[in-house]
């Protein structure tokens, strides 16, 4: 427990290093781009002496190491600073956008896990027959589809074709988001406020979102479950399983499991980044109000804060998550320590 | 004495892309009740195979193809699924060859119990469970408390004793043990092999010994059955067998056994290695190797001869 303790403490003082690499990135990279804020505010015809007292206000016109400095020092005080494109704290736009991109995700990885990992096992199961060989074909082909292209499908089939799914948006205009939100996380704010009608609505708007994200991610882990269990049901503990009388399914769904997910857990830490990445990609297709739009958003505007800020939050976020599996990871195999 | 087991004939193969492994092909074998019958061969004689046979663990593509495996008169090849799974554990435990490996890394020593008495004994509770495991644990020489404990932090003898007691939990009268004490040092090994031979007289447990140590036969075993090639060629009791083996093989696996006072200057080695079991021999198996092979040898396989209380299959005995 002791040193259960110790290993998060080290974790979480790895993270500063890994944030501020990744940030001094990404303030060298923005800065070098061509644009700024200034000029995407104001626009391409505003007069030289409008923009220059503009970027003066702004402390752009001061050389590059002082700004990064000043920025550090600002980051270093829990401050994200003010956006410098809207009258908007950097903390405060992220605070609301948060909420919507952690339940897509955390909805996503169920989706990614339960689909993946049942695909893998049950493919492993059958190996070789024709069940395993389009489950395999499945894997690859959604592997390769790009997400938005995955949404745009599902849009066009169940939203436009079937007509059964809203395609944007986190709930319905017949929903009044003010008569239950508090936190907004919206699936736990309606169940809290008892509104079921409303709950009903949030998580409809949540079934098409959440199926693109997960079930791109999915490929990969129905190829590495397939993979790990064709492997543990080699294994001797299996064959005496089965000398004992445990039946198929306990050793397959049980046993074999069970083993086979310490490397699809460590997989998933890795995974968290690329679901981030995918975030983005399905909050825009549709039009979710999350933190990957904001992104977007703030990445056409220059919006040098607000982009830092969320990266930062990103970067964190993926820190926390593969601290968690790691933890998770000792309490499945007993004969891992800390 | 009534016979426990009863193989007849028994035939299993592989089919591959080069051809069909014919890995037991004719094995007749008995078990009499309360015995210790040992089981000696080369490696890839089909001696485990033969063992996983009897409790239709086989792994595709091999399948038992003919023969019939009679335990106490019931043919096991022809049983379905729910007997088989109630036979397994419940009325005959097999142990294996690697204890380090033999038992999931994920669960503890507790849970192995508890799921093995929930797989035959559906409405045993928990407590009853465990009552019963610390028990076990306690007459295989290991302090319950260990129990709790998962495998990882067990040596390698007391994971072969978890199996056995695993194996024995459920009061089966038949235990094939495959290879037991080949992953285990000397010592462990004589300790284990007496445990057995004490466990065998308490829980009037017949034996089935699978191994190619004939030096743990020859402490155990009731009778032997020499195995080559997918089937049995001779049978006889353990003292006889080492006294006077009749088949050449026989005598050429006991000659090949290193002495140790070294008053031998070289180890008589048998000629040839295993043929090829996709495509074995003509007549008998052994006869390429076999230092007293006649014409007939490789036209005809030879009956099974009972000379000098030993079952053969050669035909210097006929």
């Amino acid at each position: 427990m002791k040193n259960l303790v110790r290993y998060i403490v080290t974790r979480t003082l790895l993270t500063i290093p890994m944030v501020l690499i990744l940030l001094s990135i990404v303030f060298v990279v923005l800065r070098v781009m061509p644009g700024d804020p200034v000029s995407s505010m104001l626009g391409g015809h505003a007069p030289e002496r409008v923009i220059e007292q503009k970027k003066e206000e702004l402390g752009l016109n001061r050389p590059l190491a002082v700004q990064y400095v000043d920025y550090l020092w600002q980051v270093a005080r829990l401050d994200l600073g003010d956006s410098m494109v809207f009258q908007q704290g950097v903390t405060d736009a992220i605070i609301e956008k948060m909420p919507a991109t952690i339940e897509l995700t955390f909805f996503a990885m169920i989706i990614t896990l339960v689909v993946g990992v049942f695909l893998g096992a049950y493919a492993a199961d059958h190996r070789r027959e024709f069940r395993d060989s389009m489950i395999r074909l499945y894997g690859i082909v959604i592997y390769c589809i790009p997400v938005y292209w995955l949404g745009l499908m599902l849009q066009l089939i169940f939203g436009i074709w079937l007509d059964i799914f809203p395609i944007a948006g986190r709930t319905g205009s017949r929903i009044l988001s003010s008569t239950f939100e508090q936190s907004g996380f919206y699936v736990i704010d309606t169940l809290r406020a008892g509104n079921y009608a409303a709950f009903g609505d949030v998580m409809h708007h949540l079934v098409l979102p959440a199926f693109t994200l997960g079930l791109t991610l999915s490929g990969i882990f129905v190829r590495l479950t397939r993979a790990n269990m064709l492997d543990v049901l080699k294994a001797d503990y299996i064959v005496a399983a089965e000398a004992r009388g445990i039946t198929h399914t306990k050793i397959v769904y049980r046993h074999a499991l069970k083993n086979a997910m310490i490397p699809i857990l460590t997989m998933m830490g890795l995974q968290v980044a690329l679901l981030m990445a995918g975030a983005i990609l399905t909050e825009t297709t549709f039009s979710w109000p999350g933190m990957g739009r904001l992104l977007l958003e703030r990445i056409y505007l220059r919006d040098y804060p607000t982009i830092q800020g969320v990266i930062i939050v990103y970067a964190l976020f993926v820190a926390m998550v593969s601290l968690v599996v790691d933890i998770i990871y000792a309490m499945v195999d007993p004969r891992i320590r800390y | 004495m009534a016979r426990i087991l009863h193989i007849e004939d028994l035939r299993v193969h592989f089919p591959i892309n080069i051809g069909t492994v014919r890995a037991v092909e004719g094995a007749n074998l008995t078990i009499e009740e309360g015995e210790v019958m040992g089981l000696v061969g080369e490696s890839g004689c089909g001696k485990s195979t033969l063992g996983l046979s009897i409790l239709r663990l086989l792994r595709p593509p091999g399948r038992i193809v003919e023969g019939k495996i009679l335990y106490h008169g019931e043919d096991i090849v022809r049983m379905g699924a729910k007997e088989i799974l109630a036979l397994r554990g419940g009325r005959i435990a097999m142990i294996f060859q690697d204890p380090l490996t033999s038992l999931n890394p994920l669960f503890s020593i507790k849970e192995h119990f508890i799921e093995t008495l929930r797989t035959h004994e559906k409405r045993i509770e928990t407590k009853e469970a465990l009552a019963r495991a610390e028990r076990m644990l306690s007459s295989l020489g290991i302090s319950p408390e260990r129990l709790h404990e998962y495998p990882h932090q067990m040596s390698g003898g007391m994971r072969q004793r978890i199996m056995i007691g695993l194996g024995l939990i459920l009061n089966p009268d038949l235990l094939i043990a495959d290879e037991p004490t080949t992953a285990l040092d000397v010592i462990v090994e004589a300790q284990f092999l007496d445990l057995l031979d004490d466990l065998r007289k308490r829980f009037n447990l017949s034996i089935m010994l699978i191994t190619h140590n004939l030096g743990n036969v020859a402490q155990l075993a009731d009778r032997i059955s020499v195995m080559y090639c997918g089937t049995i060629v001779e049978v006889g009791p353990a003292q006889t067998i080492f006294d006077e083996p009749l088949h050449p093989y026989t005598q050429g696996l006991l000659a090949s056994i290193p002495n140790i006072k070294l008053d031998e200057p070289e180890l008589k080695l048998m000629r040839g290695s295993l043929p090829d079991l996709v495509s074995p021999p003509s007549g008998c198996v052994f006869h390429p190797r076999c230092p007293r092979a006649m014409d007939v040898c490789s036209e005809e396989w030879p009956k099974t001869a009972a000379v000098n209380g030993h079952q053969v299959n050669c035909w210097l005995y006929r």
